[in-house]
Formats: C-alpha cells, structure tokens, sequence
C-alpha cells in the first residue's frame, strides 16, 4: 500500500497514514519532504518505510511498530518510544531516541547530538542504539539504562567519534565505541573499560544486525577495538545535597 | 561538636504520661525514646520537626511541642535560621534542601482583595433555592460555530474537559507522595467529578479504574511515559515548570524508588530518577509547539494537551507563545507553590506570584485576542475558597490545589516533605508510614473540605449576584484592592477599595 506525502502538511498526511494502517500492516511512504510525527505511537505489527526525508518526532512514543527510511531523516527520531524498531538508511539529526525506553533504532550514517540523551530501562526492557557514524556533544547525556553503540565509519582524519561533554549525568546503561576515545570530551563520572563477555556477545550481535541491514563489512567493522563507557555511580547526585 | 540549635522543645507533662510508648512508636524521626529503665520516656529535642504526630497518638495528651527558647544576642540580619544554614552547609557542603512551599513573608495578594456584593439594584441570589452553576469547561474554544441549513452544527469544537467545579487537584508523583496519599486525592475526584494529575511519576496499575479522572503528565525525565498511559489521561500536561521551583528540574532520590514506584515510573529500583532541569528537545517555543503537537498525534487529538509553567518575571509573554504553540491549556504555577524537595533558595527566591502573573496574564491573552484560544488554570496556593474566588475573577478558568488536600489528609506543614519521613503517610514510602493513612477515611475528608468550598463559591457569587461562575470568569469589577500602590492595582487590573 502506497501513499504520496508530497506536499501536504503532516497532519492530513498522518490521518491517511492511521486510517491505512488501519487495513494494511505495510505501507510505503513517497515523496516524503520533511512531514513531522510519522508513525508516532505506531503499535506492534505494524511497519511503515519512508522514502524521502521525515521531519522531526517521527516515531515517538512508538510502541511497537516498525519505520524504515530510505534517506536521512531530522531531530528527535524514536522520541520518548516504548518499543519497536527504527531503521535509518543515512543520517540524522539531534536528540536522537530521547528517553527512549525499548526497542531498537539503527543509523546507518551519523546522528547528531544529546543521541540517547535520558534513555532508560525497566525489567524486560532494553533499548539498543546504534549508529554507524560519528556523532556529536552530549552523547548519552543523562543515560540511565540501555545500550547505545558507536562505529564511527567513514570518519574523517581528524574528525572525533563522540563530541563534547559524552554522557554527562549518566547514572546507567552502556556505551560501546570503536576505537580510540576523545578522553577530553568525557565527562568525569564515566569509567573506560574493555567489554566482557556477555557485552562483546551483545555487541557482535548488534554489528552483525547493522551489517546486514546496511551491506557493510562485519569483519572489517569489528578488527578494531571497542571501549566500553558507564557510569562510576547510579546516584551521581546522591551527596549534593543537604536536608534544611 | 554540634553547633546546631534545636528548633523545637518537647514538653512531656510527667502528671499526664503513662509511659505507653506510642510517640516512641510514632515518630520516624526518632525523637522519643525510652530511658534505659525501660519506663521514662525521654526525648532528643534537635531532632523533632514539629509534625505533631506524637501529640495528636498521645492517649493523654501529656505532650506539648514548643519553641526551643534559646536566646540569641539580638541581630536583625543575622537569624537564628540564617546561622543555622550556614552551619548545616559548613558541615556538609550540600546544596540547602526543603519541602513544601516559600515559607517566607512576601505579599499575599489574595489577603489585599476584597469582594463585591449586591445591594438593592442588583439583588443578590441564594443558592439554597436557585441553581447555581459552577460546572467548568476546559479546553479550546473554537473563534466562532457555524451551522448547517438545518441548524447542526458545522464547527469542530476541540475536546473539552468538564469539571462539577473549578478545583482540580496539582500534580504530584507518586514517589513524591504516597500510594494511599494518591489513591485518596483519586477517589475524591471521582466523586467530585474533577481530576487529580499523575505528575511525573506514571500511573501506578492499581489507579487504572480512576483514569478517567486523572491528568498524566510528561516532563523532562519523561517518567513512565508511553502510549497506554498517554491514552489514560483526560488530558495530558507538559511540565516546564513548578511554582516552587522554576527553572530547575527534580531528583526523586534512589532510597524513594521502591518497588511500586519503579513500576509505576518505569525505572530499576532504587536508581535516581533525574528530572533535567529543561526538556532536551524543546529549547524554544517552537520546540515545545513540536512536543505539543507530537502527544496530539501521538493520541489522534482526542486529549487536550496542557503546558504547566512557572510564574515567573516575563510569564505574559511566555504565555502568549505558549498559546500560539497549540496549548489547549495553560497551567500557571506561583511561587507559593508547593514541592516534595525543592533547593531551599530557589524555593524562597524564584518566581512571582500567581496573583500578578495570572492578572498579567490573562490581559495580555485578551490584548492579543487569543483568550479564549486556552484555558488558564491558576496553581500556587488556594488556601481557601475566597482565594479561588478572586483567582477566578482575575481570569482563572480553574485552579489547582495539593497542599489544602494534604493539610486535609493530615499534614502539619513541617515541611520535611524531602526527608522521605512523613509521619502523616503522605510524603513517605516506608510502608510502615504510608498504611497510617486510609484512603477510605482520608479521601471523604477531601471530599467534604471542595464540597464546602463549593458552596462557599456560590455562596459569594450569589451574593455578588451571580449566579454561574462564568459571569465571574475575568470580571475584574468584582474585585477591589485594599492598602496597594498605583502600580500593584495597574497590574491587578482593579481600582482601590473606595473607587
């Protein structure tokens, strides 16, 4: 099922997109020229591939659903989603998968920053990111749960993997990245160590999704070596304060 | 050595006590306890915060909390509290931390206004024998209805929330406050058909069967947030702010996180819950228009969507964009608004009050036509129903009370919400302290003080010879200033008592 975005505005785009859906389990997007809010809050069964570039919020509070897009897509991607899978065939923009809580959102390209910013996790669930590029300050910045993933692919000589100020006010959750470290642009609260067992398990899982959803070479993606970065506390604020 | 002063002294009448230990049991602070005879009771004064929990257990009313009388060499600018503040971060280096509300002496507009009444030309009404509507409608209204040849109606009206009176109760988490604290402010909203409001800490599954009386709110740390729960509000607030803390976020701290409140906010037990201070994907207002229209699609625009603030300086203009940014309603909350733990200068210093922020308001909406775009809820301490009264006339659509409520259920105003100690059951999960208070006898408390504030309201509208509240809704005539200055009245929008 098929429908062409165009040029309308993102309301009347949506309302064709939900009564679609309401039909068909699949369906395809066309011309889609930055329309925001596509397949927010989008249930489980249902998958929607974008062609062209989505605007802002697109899946957030998914819960379940599954997006696909063919280009780059902007800000805020998989905001505040409960669930589901996002794939996206290029870059995106900032707050990437904010507060997410599960589900799966992989970039092909880069992401821009506060990616991952406040994700988190409860029980069964456990939202993974994972970007294939670089990207950029406040990565993780309040991460309490999950795991978000960094390739830094196609980086340039000179070019850092992570920007300024990586996961500032992280109180959980994981973060791997390959390579080398900016040190300078991680904040003082974060321990650098080398995976373990079960964490090299998870990551060679999650590379290997990534090289197939994206053609690239798993072999080559996984010679170099991955880092991983937590938090040195849960309760980074836990002496801040003093009760009057 | 310790340079701190106890607060408070407790007098234990040796006459009147018999021993029978329940303060000892009673306190969580653990100010009572018995001597190594096993038979007096003595006491750590430096301890005890005054809750009074111990005087009210106490079966002969043997105990008497007073003022430590401690005499200090007279100095105006340096109190007793001023020294003991300085000493309590001299020993830690902590950041001050309190509860509850501005404990300090600022201006209570509300005490500076008086109220009309009708004599002879205007004859006033008894609500006893008349209907008297205070029904309240929430929501956008629409510029203008248009109707069809046969007289239906054409006009899309936005999703309004009906309300039997204009009090709703103000968000607060449970994590903030109790699960019995929370289910008792639930049922009493159904019963009184308003809403009370999830704050940021989710809806606990057991307060399902009350959904159609809550608000669930999003804010920056996007607590327990997804879509079921998005659909379970009767309408959904965005919180920028809080009257008594504006501009900073929250920490629910890990030893509050219980079991029941990891599942209700979504988190592991035991880990902190950080509010950041902004939310991260709304730094402007067309941002926070993004995040608006997100959880209007998100619901397919079934749920009105609020945006809470805090009264702060430039609010009228804050308002305005909020308005334009698709706002169906707009929460405004004064510095007198209460907390479960806000840093002790920021609660006394930031903010103004909602008296001039709501005034200020509400004219500059009408200025710029775009009034009945939003409704305005007014937050930020309703001591009573008189204050309510005058809210609504300065251009309040309703208001949201907590801590009237919380007195109601049994606060003492001690202001050690951030302790986590409450002795009342309110602001505590220790369940030893939450099962003192029974939502089956503390919510009908709740329902009988609206339920009197109700009738108070129509009483004064009676008599002012109205006889629906929405005759009073932004009637600035109803209202007179007593002992203010030319400008306090030009930002009110009232002429001088007399005038």
């Amino acid at each position: 099922m098929k429908i062409t975005a165009g040029k309308q505005g993102f309301q009347t785009l949506n309302e064709q997109v939900r009564e679609k859906l309401s039909h068909f389990d699949e369906i395809e997007i066309e011309d889609v020229n930055g329309q925001r809010y596509i397949g927010a809050a989008m249930d489980k069964g249902k998958t929607v591939r974008v062609y062209g570039t989505p605007g802002n919020d697109m899946g957030a509070y998914l819960s379940g659903g599954k997006i696909e897009v063919f280009g780059n897509a902007q800000e805020a991607v998989g905001n505040t989603m409960g669930g589901g899978e996002i794939i996206i065939h290029g870059h995106t923009g900032d707050t990437l998968g904010y507060a997410m809580r599960d589900g799966e959102i992989y970039v092909r390209n880069r992401a821009g920053s506060r990616a991952g910013i406040h994700m988190k996790e409860f029980e069964n669930m456990h939202p993974t990111v994972v970007i294939g590029g670089i990207t950029g300050a406040f990565l993780a910045e309040y991460m309490a749960g999950g795991t978000l993933i960094v390739l830094g692919l196609g980086r340039e000589k000179g070019q850092e993997i992570v920007g300024a100020h990586c996961a500032t006010g992280m109180h959980g959750g994981k973060i791997y990245i390959r390579g080398e470290i900016p040190q300078n642009n991680l904040s003082e609260n974060i321990n650098v160590s080398e995976l373990n067992e079960a964490e090299t398990a998870e990551l060679y899982k999650c590379v290997k999704k990534y090289c197939e959803l994206f053609k690239e070479d798993e072999e080559y993606v996984l010679k170099e070596k991955f880092y991983k970065l937590s938090p040195s506390s849960s309760r980074p604020y836990a002496n801040l304060y003093t009760k009057n | 050595m310790n340079y701190i002063v106890p607060e408070f002294e407790i007098e234990r009448n040796p006459n009147k006590c018999i021993s029978c230990g329940a303060c000892v049991r009673q306190c969580s602070y653990e100010v009572h306890y018995f001597d190594d005879d096993g038979k007096t009771v003595l006491a750590d004064d430096s301890k005890c915060v005054a809750c009074h929990r111990c005087a009210a257990v106490c079966p002969t009313r043997a105990i008497k909390i007073k003022k430590y009388d401690m005499a200090y060499k007279e100095h105006f600018n340096w109190t007793p509290t001023t020294q003991k503040e300085i000493n309590l971060q001299a020993a830690t280096g902590g950041v001050l931390l309190s509860g509850m509300s501005n404990n300090k002496p600022y201006p209570i507009y509300w005490d500076k206004i008086l109220l009309n009444a009708s004599q002879v030309t205007n004859p006033s009404i008894d609500p006893l024998r008349e209907p008297m509507e205070i029904r309240t409608f929430l929501g956008k209204k629409p510029e203008k209805l248009e109707f069809d040849e046969d007289g239906g109606l054409k006009t899309k009206i936005p999703p309004q929330i009906q309300l039997e009176t204009p009090i709703m109760f103000s968000a607060m988490s449970f994590g903030s406050i109790s699960f019995n604290a929370q289910k008792s402010l639930a049922m009493a909203a159904k019963e009184l058909g308003t809403l009370f409001n999830t704050g940021e800490g989710g809806l606990h599954p057991k307060l399902e069967e009350f959904k159609d009386n809550a608000v669930v709110q999003v804010a920056s740390g996007r607590f327990g947030v997804h879509k079921q729960y998005l659909e379970s509000g009767r309408f959904i607030e965005i919180k920028i702010g809080q009257g008594a803390k504006p501009g900073i976020g929250g920490h629910l701290p890990g030893e509050k996180v219980t079991v029941e409140v990891s599942n209700a906010r979504m988190i592991p037990v035991g880990s902190d819950a950080i509010s950041p201070a902004p939310h991260h994907d709304i730094y402007s207002i067309e941002d926070l228009r993004q995040l608006i229209w997100s959880l209007k699609e998100a619901t397919c625009y079934k749920k009105p969507v609020a945006v809470k603030i805090a009264a702060v300086h430039n609010c009228s203009a804050i308002v305005s964009g909020v308005a334009r940014a698709g706002a169906d309603i707009i929460v405004m909350d004064g510095f007198r608004g209460g907390t479960g733990a806000a840093p002790t200068r920021i609660r006394d210093n930031v903010g103004i009050p909602i008296e001039l922020a709501l005034a200020a308001v509400d004219q500059r909406l009408r200025d710029e036509s775009i009034r009945s775009c939003v409704s305005l809820v007014a937050a930020g301490s309703f001591r009573n129903s008189a204050d309510i009264v005058k809210a609504i006339a300065l251009g309040a659509d309703a208001v949201y009370v907590a801590s009237a409520p919380l007195i109601a259920m049994g606060c003492h105003m001690c202001q050690q919400c951030h302790s986590g100690k409450c002795n009342w059951g309110i602001a505590t999960q220790r369940p030893d302290l939450v099962k003192r208070l029974n939502p089956e006898i503390m919510y009908k408390r709740v329902v009988n003080l609206i339920n009197a504030w109700n009738h108070e309201i129509k009483e004064m509208l009676g008599g002012m010879g109205l006889n629906s509240i929405d005759s009073l809704r932004g009637n600035r005539l109803m209202l007179r200033g007593i002992g203010l200055s030319e400008k306090e009245l030009e930002i009110l929008g009232i002429s001088h008592a007399g005038e």
